[in-house]
């Protein structure tokens, strides 16, 4: 079992409390938002993608515990700039690596949130009115 | 804690029954005393119901209802004492008024099924709560969409008690039936129940009381109550997991048609249909939960010597205890009512920083385990304006010092997770 010491590492809280491209973009191109059906934790992903698949731009916005919002963080500052090929390359071995404390199954769940929103993300173009 | 003073320790239950629950000194977390506040969802078990599973099977395990062995006589022989306890529990006039489920969540469904079934029509009125467990919302909801029927909610008031006012509004011709709950499990709000039956009946409408969480904490009445149809647990009163109750009124399950169909539920079967049998036998199909049943009743024995009325003053005193020291937290939102209008249970919230956070604090740094999350009450919540809660909730083994471990451990979180003006670092 972990101890909260090594859960809530000072990068971790880092990111919680200064996140990276926390908000809402408005020349995204896709989109996507799930819950946690568990504890209610909410995270939306906002993805401006290049006519090529590449993730020009990643904003977050959500709302949850440290490890559903600091994941969500660290996952968008890992892929801005790479390829929807990247993404999909992106396993949840990965995210959990990334994430770097060791978490017990059901902690995983929140760890593992964005990363499934961020899959689902680059598959979920916005209807756009207007433009190509 | 200066606070500790307030507590009357005489209506506190000696603090050895703690020797009765082995799981209590364990070293579940290393080098922390284990302090158990998750009893809402399930309860430990004491010595006496963990013997007495092993005691069945040991000894006395067979099929029920079915061989002339003995050892099918001595199990059948238990598992319908178990029924005669559970009916004097709850102050059944019939032992066959109570059947045997896999809990309250089988209990509420059986009726939803059998009983809305039957008898609602397009039109009628299903009257439930907004403070309602899942398990007393969605059976409601599922029927309701079959047979048309319209599902109402009555609100709550600001401290998180019943609309009273509003039940008797929502009541009219057309309710058939009102299921509530006797006491919320995340609010802790305990409901009049003898006052939402009379009302109810005024009207001709019956009423299922969801008990899981009162049950196991007062004293049960349903002949006091007039009550038509009672659901409770096993694992929430020191019993196993796997078996629950239905209390129903002799007339009204005499008058239900079967819910699950196979072995045990059956007069005669023909290959063309068949008879049911009689109550209870009627509504328990299948092999039924044989020890869990028989080890329930060893959990009522051990309420019983305890006593319901010392068990819920000693929790009240719990209550009221934790209920002050969580007021005299900054920034902590307690939900529900009042002490004096709650039972055993508090449940609380703070504006930045979720409810995970304090669940895995207090576990792994002060061996507290509580419950975060939505409790199984999602529109409850989203009411409140919140998506988790952390719920403290007590049983008879905890005691003030593990109410002052909380609070302690609720501070420590409060200071680690407060702002610090961090930056993120390049990576």
């Amino acid at each position: 079992m972990p101890s909260e010491e090594e859960l809530y590492q000072d990068h971790i809280l880092d990111h919680y409390e200064d996140p990276f491209h926390r908000g809402s973009l408005p020349t995204a191109t896709h989109a996507h938002e799930d819950k946690n059906p568990l504890c209610g934790d909410v995270v939306r992903i906002e993805l401006q993608l290049d006519d090529g698949g590449k993730i020009v731009d990643a904003f977050f916005n959500g709302e949850g515990c440290v490890i559903s919002q600091a994941s969500a963080s660290m996952l968008l500052e890992k892929l801005q700039g790479k390829s929807i090929e990247d993404v999909k390359q992106f396993s949840a071995e990965d995210m959990l690596e990334l994430y770097g404390p060791r978490l017990t199954p059901n902690r995983q769940k929140c760890c593992l949130l964005s990363w499934k929103v961020m899959q689902s993300a680059v598959h979920s173009p916005l209807e756009r009115s207007g433009q190509s | 804690m200066s606070i500790l003073t307030t507590i009357d320790q005489v209506v506190l239950l000696p603090e050895a029954l703690r020797r009765d629950f082995p799981i209590l000194s364990e070293n579940v977390l290393d080098g922390h005393p284990l302090v158990f506040l998750d009893n809402a969802a399930s309860t430990q078990r004491p010595r006496q119901v963990i013997d007495a599973i092993a005691r069945v099977y040991e000894r006395d395990y067979a099929n029920v209802h079915r061989g002339i062995h003995t050892l099918s006589e001595r199990s059948t022989e238990q598992y319908e004492l178990a029924r005669e306890k559970a009916a004097r529990f709850i102050g059944a006039t019939h032992a066959h008024e109570i059947i045997f489920t896999q809990g309250t969540t089988g209990s509420i469904n059986l009726v939803a099924r059998s009983w809305g079934e039957t008898n609602l029509r397009p039109g009628d009125e299903i009257l439930t709560t907004v403070m309602e467990h899942h398990s007393n919302l969605v059976p409601w909801q599922q029927v309701a969409a079959k047979m048309g029927a319209t599902l109402r909610h009555v609100p709550i008031t600001d401290d998180g008690r019943l609309d009273m006012d509003t039940f008797a509004m929502l009541l009219s011709e057309r309710t058939k039936l009102v299921a509530v709950t006797s006491m919320s499990n995340t609010l802790g709000t305990v409901n009049p129940i003898a006052e939402i039956i009379a009302q109810a009946h005024a009207v001709g409408a019956l009423v299922l009381v969801d008990a899981a969480q009162s049950v196991p904490h007062m004293t049960t009445d349903v002949q006091a109550w007039d009550c038509d149809f009672l659901a409770f647990s096993g694992h929430k009163m020191c019993g196993p997991s796997g078996v629950g109750i239905l209390y129903g009124k002799e007339s009204l399950l005499d008058s239900m048609p079967p819910f699950l169909g196979g072995g045990s539920m059956i007069n005669e079967v023909r290959l063309d249909g068949f008879t049911p049998a009689e109550l209870p036998a009627k509504f328990e199909a299948g092999t039924p939960p044989i020890v869990p049943a028989i080890a329930m009743s060893a959990a009522i024995d051990y309420l019983q010597k305890i006593g319901l009325d010392a068990i819920h003053r000693h929790e009240q005193a719990l209550v009221q205890y934790a209920y002050e020291g969580l007021s005299q937290i900054e920034g902590l939102r307690i939900l529900g009512p009042a002490p004096e209008h709650r039972s055993s249970l508090v449940s609380f919230a703070f504006e930045r920083i979720h409810a995970h956070e304090f669940a895995q604090v207090l576990n792994d740094r002060f061996g507290v385990a509580v419950r975060a999350g939505h409790h199984c009450t999602q529109p409850l919540h989203k009411l409140l304006g919140l998506s988790a809660s952390t719920r403290a909730s007590f049983y008879l083994y905890n005691r003030p010092e593990e109410v002052d471990r909380l609070l302690e451990g609720i501070a420590a979180v409060q200071k680690m997770f407060a702002p610090q003006g961090r930056k993120r670092r390049a990576q």
